[in-house]
């Protein structure tokens, strides 16, 4: 056991875990915050990304005791309550999600890209969420929702969302 | 998945880490990014008795330039490696290589030391490395030790490292003008680890011949291969078509792939050879612009 002290939204939480607690586990079974998702448990899929000081991380393969003394973005933190981050109206707006079940490891990672590049490619988007699988969508209205987020933070016209018909 | 139980320790400074690695052997094992060795404890394929985590220690995220050499912190991780604009100038090889690394998240935990000390045929950096005639500098209880990248690996998960040794940084000469590297690996998606892996670096001289040549390749033998006959068949010539194609024929043979889901060992060495024409062009196209 070890004392750590995490601070997760900008709430520090100082408690006793066990070594071996995975840093998804204290998210999501400690502090109950689960809007973190585990999803193949083996660093593939992007679910249970969140931000460790800043950087995305896939949370199922960090040991909680790595994150002592750091600070963690977890999806439950991307905006103030009953408001919408960017990315999460851009999200809703262009229907970038079907079950909804890699979304909050998409925005998180999405919103690091965003923070690193505000005005990236699309082949920068789809490289960027490269580690983040999605099994609905076929991704185009996810490159969609982070372009639209990309726009409103840099505070230009929004693109369209009105769906594509092949 | 959950890991089998252990003890953490994080220490602050080089020595402790050493003390704790002389005073716990084998039960211990360096945790850097991290991302090779939890998936294999929560998979029950390693179960170290104790973790000692070096991330805490200062001064071992450097990347800087001295004397005519590169020098890499063990820590560097493999996104800073990706937009080091020093790397960038001497080794355009470092942003081929990041970029077929894992994934974003992965490369923001990922450290170039880690990759090399896990000691895994399949891991990139190691055949860029003998592309590049790296140095392995290990530190430990006597103080540091150079170890040429070609005596660093010895078999499956197995380097040179000794008891009470950490990998703390890696040293690359700067290349002379009229050198530039490539490297390629095909993946059958994005992080997977490579069929096969050509990592090459030449330089040329003001004819267009080739006076230095280092090619590693990757996941294609037990231990990161140097293909010294494709090396050997480089120096000397121009390249021309019938040059590179020999120096590929003999990186093919010289290998040992194993069959797997990956693909049959004739695929790989042929994937090799294909590779090898590809990475040696790629390369002496990059000197002449």
């Amino acid at each position: 056991m070890k004392e750590i002290t995490i601070t997760v939204n900008g709430t520090a939480h100082t408690l006793q875990v066990e070594n071996r607690l995975l840093l998804v586990h204290f998210i999501r079974e400690v502090l109950n915050l689960t809007g973190t998702h585990i999803g193949c448990d083996t660093s593939s899929c992007g679910a249970c990304t969140i931000l460790l000081n800043g950087k995305s991380v896939k949370s199922c393969t960090v040991l909680a005791v790595q994150a002592n003394g750091k600070e963690i973005q977890t999806v439950e933190g991307l905006a103030p309550e009953g408001s919408l981050h960017p990315l999460q109206e851009g999200f809703k707006e262009n229907h970038g999600l079907h079950c909804g079940f890699c979304t909050p490891g998409m925005m998180m990672r999405a919103s690091e890209l965003l923070q690193n590049n505000p005005n990236p490619t699309e082949d920068e988007i789809r490289w960027g969420i490269s580690g983040n699988l999605c099994r609905c969508t076929g991704y185009n209205n996810i490159v969609k929702a982070i372009q639209y987020a990309g726009a409103k933070i840099r505070g230009e016209e929004l693109p369209s969302t009105e769906p594509e018909f092949v | 998945m959950i890991p089998a139980p252990f003890e953490y320790d994080a220490p602050t400074t080089l020595e402790e880490a050493i003390g704790l690695l002389q005073k716990y052997g084998d039960e211990a094992k360096i945790l850097s990014g991290g991302h090779s060795l939890i998936p294999m404890m929560k998979l029950r394929f390693a179960s170290p008795e104790r973790l000692i985590d070096i991330n805490g220690i200062a001064g071992l995220s450097h990347i800087s330039e001295e004397n005519g050499t590169v020098k890499i912190g063990a820590l560097v991780r493999e996104v800073e490696a990706e937009h080091s604009d020093l790397l960038k100038k001497h080794f355009p090889i470092f942003e081929d290589v990041t970029h077929l690394i894992a994934d974003p998240q992965v490369r923001n935990m990922g450290t170039l030391g880690g990759n090399l000390a896990h000691g895994d045929a399949a891991n990139d950096h190691p055949a860029v490395m003998i592309a590049l005639g790296a140095t392995v500098i290990a530190t430990g209880p006597d103080g540091e030790r150079a170890i040429p990248i070609d005596e660093f690996f010895y078999g499956f998960y197995m380097t040179a490292l000794q008891h009470g040794e950490i990998l703390t940084e890696i040293q690359i000469p700067v290349p002379p003008a009229g050198t530039s590297s490539a490297y390629h690996k095909l993946e059958r998606k994005v992080g997977d680890y490579a069929t096969a892996g050509v990592a090459v670096q030449l330089t040329l001289d003001a004819n267009g011949v080739c006076t230095a040549a280092g090619i590693g390749l990757t996941n294609v033998n037990p231990v990161p291969l140097r293909a010294a006959r494709s090396e050997a068949a480089l120096i000397g010539k121009t390249l021309t078509t019938e040059t590179i194609a020999e120096a590929a024929k003999y990186a093919s043979e010289d290998c040992s792939p194993s069959s797997d889901l990956r693909g049959s060992e004739e695929y790989k060495r042929d994937m090799v050879a294909v590779l090898v024409k590809r990475m040696i062009k790629k390369a002496s196209e990059r000197i002449l612009i």
